[in-house]
């Protein structure tokens, strides 16, 4: 059976079609993200499986229960871990573990030995009666996502589980997410507009653009759609000209706003020819970089933007301001 | 009932850790007690009712803290909604109602603990001690003015977005509850417009509930009071509960 079902689900706000049609499924055990820029429709998709919104069209099935007809089935058999902390910052992080277990009814001896054994596994049994407010951001993260999993969900749910936490943090949240997905053999769906996040973590990626899925596979293969190396242009003459230039070795040309990108096999060896052919050609090159693809890459050739570039840079930021604000 | 327990242990646990809330909140209560009590004593006897005004005066302050503490009890909804912590339980596989009364219940015992400390400190400024009756009835209408009146925080509450409305709430509804309450005047020297007002106010009957637990006398029978009281509180969970229901997370 299927973790997670979903045929053609759409959701509208008023003229906006905040999630189009989008069609998926996870498989037991598997660590699904999806990818997209803020706004792409990736929480509003989670919001619509967990049950919080309701789908104005199309079907899903989480764990077997249908979303619409048998919201409480669902709820029983996933756990969230929500973009904005919902944790109780007065209680401490036992106290916000035990108030979980009781909302899912569960009896207290088992209640107890879950949470002994989950605060153990996020590294927070030192702390677990200290109160929430003086926990860092990645000690917060970490105790939603045992939170999440106290009452043993089939599907595990992670809405953008390391915005704003810093690179070492980030790193050390993977870790855990990979290691309790193999040791509790659950599902995990997470949405991240991070790249690299969806690339070290997931088993298969959906990138998601404008409230549709435009491309669904492992990180591995939609890299390879790309080719074996990518080489970015810096050049003013980004238009025009240097689509009709090819040699055996060039996979793909594509350009965009400010640049083109170039797919080809041995980058490293080609790239003097083809610096040459681009000067014999008049292209004026004001900066060069080679690598290997990444799903900015994917993203980039099938949206013609890349996610950073996705305009929200602002709102994250603001976000980040104010729950700086807010917890200090 | 596991369920509605979780959340009116939480409310307590929360209550109890937060100290400068429950000296703050004492404040506005002993200052009236002290400055108005003291201050009118001697010029004001209330013939009938009672013989000083000090202790007429102490179950309209006991009634106001249940009063402001119901009504921030249940406007703790706002916060939650603002630190994301409603999203927790709203999304846990409970019914609404169950938060709803969780959240009622515990703001209302809140309330009363709250009550309770200016009762007993209104032992050492001249109320003579109740008889036990008398004290069980007093507690049974800070209870009714509880419940109702939290759930009426709780209503309120599931219409803002964020605490900025708030003062307005306090101002043009919270305050004249209380000033019409007849929590300080006697009801019989008012002129008639606000006879009839004091008389529309549900904190009224709350008022002369507990004054007849504490002190044996009230302006208004007892029994209209509880039934009153009685019918406002459950109209306030009803109310409280539709529109918590329609709640956004």
């Amino acid at each position: 059976m299927k973790a997670v079902t979903v045929v053609d689900l759409t959701k509208k706000f008023g003229d906006f079609t905040a999630v189009d049609g989008v069609s998926f499924d996870i498989a037991e055990g598997e660590i699904f993200g999806l990818l997209g820029p803020n706004g792409a429709g990736k929480t509003t998709t989670i919001s619509m499986l967990a049950t919080i919104a309701r789908p104005d069209s199309g079907k899903g099935e989480v764990a077997g229960h249908d979303i619409v007809k048998d919201e409480a089935g669902v709820r029983k058999s996933i756990g969230i871990v929500f973009q904005d902390q919902s944790l109780d910052e007065e209680l401490t992080g036992w106290e916000n573990m035990d108030f979980h277990g009781r909302l899912y009814r569960i009896p207290k001896s088992t209640r107890d030995e879950r949470i002994e054994e989950l605060l153990d596994l996020v590294g927070l049994t030192e702390r677990k009666d200290d109160f929430v407010k003086t926990y860092s951001g990645g000690m917060r993260r970490r105790l939603e996502i045992a939170r999440g999993l106290l009452h043993r969900p089939k599907v595990l749910f992670l809405d953008e589980p390391t915005l704003g936490l810093d690179p070492q943090t980030r790193n050390y949240l993977w870790d855990y997410i990979e290691k309790l997905s193999s040791e509790m053999n659950i599902s995990v769906i997470l949405t991240t507009h991070y790249m690299d996040e969806a690339d070290r973590l997931c088993d298969r990626v959906g990138i998601i653009d404008k409230g549709k899925i435009i491309a669904l596979d492992t990180p591995e293969d939609l890299k390879k759609t790309i080719g074996g190396d990518v080489v970015t242009v810096r050049s003013p003459d980004y238009a025009g000209k240097i689509s009709d230039f090819s040699a055996p070795w060039i996979e793909k040309v594509e350009s965009y706003d400010g640049f083109f990108s170039i797919a080809l096999h041995g980058a490293e060896e080609h790239l003097p020819e083809l610096i040459q052919i681009l000067v014999a050609r008049k292209i004026a090159i004001s900066s060069v970089s080679v690598h290997k693809p990444t799903l900015e890459d994917v993203f980039l050739h099938y949206t013609g933007r890349r996610i950073r570039d996705s305009e929200n840079g602002a709102r994250e930021h603001l976000r980040m301001a104010y729950r700086a604000r807010r917890h200090h | 009932m596991d369920v509605v327990y979780t959340i009116w242990l939480r409310n307590i646990k929360r209550y109890l850790r937060s100290r400068s809330r429950i000296i703050g909140s004492l404040g506005m209560p002993l200052f009236f007690l002290v400055i108005l009590g003291f201050g009118l004593n001697s010029v004001v006897t209330i013939p009938s009712i009672s013989e000083n005004y000090v202790e007429f005066l102490v179950p309209g302050i006991v009634s106001m803290s249940v009063l402001f503490m119901s009504i921030f009890s249940g406007a703790q909804i706002i916060w939650d909604k603002q630190f994301g912590f409603l999203k927790e339980t709203l999304v846990a596989p409970v019914t609404r109602i169950e938060i709803m009364l969780g959240q009622a219940f515990g703001g209302a015992t809140t309330a009363m603990l709250q009550g309770t400390i200016i009762l007993v400190l209104s032992l050492f400024i001249g109320l003579s001690i109740p008889e036990i009756s008398g004290l069980l009835t007093a507690f049974g209408f800070m209870a009714l003015i509880g419940v109702g009146f939290t759930s009426l925080g709780i209503a309120i509450a599931s219409r803002m977005e964020d605490m900025n409305g708030f003062q307005l709430i306090m101002s043009f509804l919270i305050f004249p509850i209380f000033g019409l309450s007849g929590a300080m005047f006697p009801i019989e020297s008012l002129p008639p417009i606000f006879r009839s007002l004091t008389l529309a106010d549900p904190l009224t009957y709350g008022v002369e509930g507990v004054r007849f637990g504490l002190c044996g006398v009230s302006q208004i029978n007892p029994v209209t009071c509880l039934l009153v009281l009685l019918a406002f509180s459950v109209g306030m969970i009803l109310f409280g509960a539709f529109l918590f229901r329609k709640i956004k997370m």
